[in-house]
């Protein structure tokens, strides 16, 4: 195992249903980078993540997440589905949710942490997962009670819990306002750091996580592209992905704005915006 | 009821020995911990996985199957059972992707349920149409329990929360959170499949004592009530199983001593404590 590769794809095409979604795809995520995956609707970001998860085996080339073939290590990869935010009256501690994510699966009852050392283990685990993501003021709280950010964190919290060397998040930030989305990445980037572990994470919008990336991974019109964020997000980068004109101009503040992209980020917003 | 010989003092060591006084009091005593002890647990898990319509729909098949029983001569207990086992296994046959959750089925199953109610009401006609054994089936038999049922009781809720304790905790991670415990490698669809069957058997139960219509006073309400009151799974369970306890007690203690059925009493403790426990912890309550 070559260990500074955390996933490597090399000439790799995944399809579904026999049409490819992206072909020829080469990248190599490094041992804990923080990378998003990017891309329009449709294009593969879900899809690149079943790969990686070993759900879905690529119809061409090679792929090698954690060492091994994908699915191998499915016990090493955290997965923080698309989701869903809990239903108001769901009347289950955040504390509880993270503790299912470390043994939930498992059958029978634990036993009380009074008796039992491993069940104090378990606990002292799920509450230093809650500090990490700085919960602790509402773990206590019924999750169907917490705001969406609050309710992430815990999530990535439940997804960390079982020590994974891989944290896949799919579009984690796409239920929070704009403040928000930037707390949860500085806090994955402050995780991705003090716990080594490497993270990809879908997103529609790249700015408010722009600060926080090693690598970005970028899915459009049947390819994908791997780089640091300035090379794959730059003007001849996407023209030849998209293989139309693109421009990426810089706001003031460091914000990347995409000029000409087929699709138009706002694209998921237009069926509201045509009301009668 | 025996009221002219129970009359209530301020001596409740007295009382308690005028409750006891009676093998068939004693029974529906025993009887009544059984139910609520498997009501108030698995009621606890169908309120969180939100299959009280579920739990209803079986609860209505209960009764033509106790009918059916009655009219083929067979234990109306396996009539209750029988019927609810088949009911569980057909609602995990059309509920949405085996998962429990009813849906866009609720109004085919709202016809069955109508027709269920019908053909019970046919087989109790065939019987004899004695009115009183329809109100049995209905209300309960609260008083008619007989030492033979509190011993197969018995046997069925050991079983019954035997498997609760092992399918715990996978339930309680599929139920809060299927998308994730699917992806942990959880059975969730066979959880589901098992858990209607649990939900079955504590219909089942539950209907012989209470009778069909008033399952849910201890099935719904203490469960609905202990999670207004705690978001802890474990407080969570024992709580719905002490308010079951207790309203299916208390409601049997006041019956002997008032003119007015346990019935009425059980469903009345358990709706007042909902409702007070309602008012008073607000509309979030506290963890």
């Amino acid at each position: 195992m070559s260990d500074g590769e955390a996933v490597a794809l090399a000439g790799a095409t995944a399809s579904r249903g026999g049409a490819p979604v992206w072909s020829g795809v080469d990248l190599t995520i490094g041992q804990g980078e923080f990378a998003a995956v990017l891309g329009p609707n449709g294009a593969g970001k879900s899809t690149f993540l079943d790969v990686v998860l070993g759900l879905l085996p690529l119809s061409a080339g090679s792929a090698t997440v954690l060492g091994a073939a994908p699915g191998a290590r499915r016990a090493q990869i955290g997965y923080l589905p698309q989701r869903r935010s809990f239903d108001a009256g769901t009347r289950v501690r955040g504390r509880d949710l993270v503790r299912l994510g470390l043994d939930g699966g498992r059958w029978g009852l634990p036993l009380p942490a009074a008796l039992s050392p491993a069940s104090r283990a378990a606990a002292g685990r799920v509450e230093e997962m809650i500090e990490l993501v700085g919960a602790g003021a509402y773990a206590s709280r019924p999750i169907g009670a917490l705001s969406g950010g609050e309710q992430q964190r815990l999530l990535i919290a439940q997804a960390l819990v079982r020590r994974p060397r891989l944290l896949l998040l799919d579009e984690p930030l796409d239920s929070l306002d704009l403040s928000n989305q930037g707390a949860v990445a500085a806090l994955v980037q402050r995780i991705c750091e003090s716990e080594g572990v490497t993270v990809l994470l879908v997103a529609h919008d790249v700015n408010p996580i722009l600060g926080y990336l090693d690598r970005v991974v970028y899915f459009a019109a049947g390819q994908g592209v791997e780089g640091t964020p300035r090379e794959v997000i730059s003007g001849p980068t996407l023209s030849r992905l998209y293989g139309a004109p693109i421009e990426v101009l810089e706001a003031s503040d460091g914000r990347l704005v995409v000029v000409g992209t087929p699709e138009p980020p706002a694209h998921h917003h237009s069926r509201h915006d045509h009301g009668h | 009821m025996a009221t002219e010989l129970a009359a209530l003092s301020w001596n409740l060591v007295g009382d308690f020995e005028q409750l006891t006084a009676y093998p068939f009091m004693v029974q529906a005593l025993e009887a009544g911990a059984i139910v609520a002890a498997m009501a108030g647990a698995i009621g606890w898990f169908m309120v969180l996985r939100r299959q009280v319509f579920a739990g209803h729909t079986l609860s209505v098949i209960a009764f033509p199957g106790a009918a059916g029983a009655t009219l083929a001569g067979l234990p109306i207990a396996l009539g209750y059972f029988g019927a609810c086992g088949l009911g569980a296994l057909a609602l995990s046959l059309v509920s949405r992707a085996g998962e429990g959750q009813l849906s866009s089925e609720s109004a085919a199953i709202g016809t069955v349920q109508a027709f269920g109610l019908g053909l019970g009401f046919l087989f109790v006609s065939l019987y004899g149409g004695q009115l009183s054994g329809l109100q049995s089936l209905l209300f309960g038999t609260f008083l008619g329990i007989t030492a033979g049922q509190v011993q197969t009781l018995l046997w069925i809720a050991v079983a019954a929360l035997a498997i609760l304790i092992v399918l715990g905790r996978p339930l309680l991670f599929a139920s809060v959170d299927g998308a994730v415990a699917r992806a942990a490698g959880v059975p969730t669809r066979w959880l589901a499949l098992a858990f209607l069957l649990l939900l079955g058997m504590a219909v089942a139960a539950t209907a012989e004592i209470t009778g069909a219509l008033l399952v849910f006073a201890l099935l719904v309400t203490p469960a609905a009530t202990a999670q207004r009151l705690t978001a802890r799974p474990g407080r969570g369970l024992a709580l719905s199983v002490l308010i079951a306890l207790a309203v299916t007690w208390l409601g049997l203690a006041i019956a002997y001593f008032s003119p007015y059925p346990v019935g009425f009493w059980v469903t009345s403790l358990s709706f007042g404590l909902y409702v007070a426990v309602r008012a008073l912890a607000g509309g979030g309550g506290k963890a």
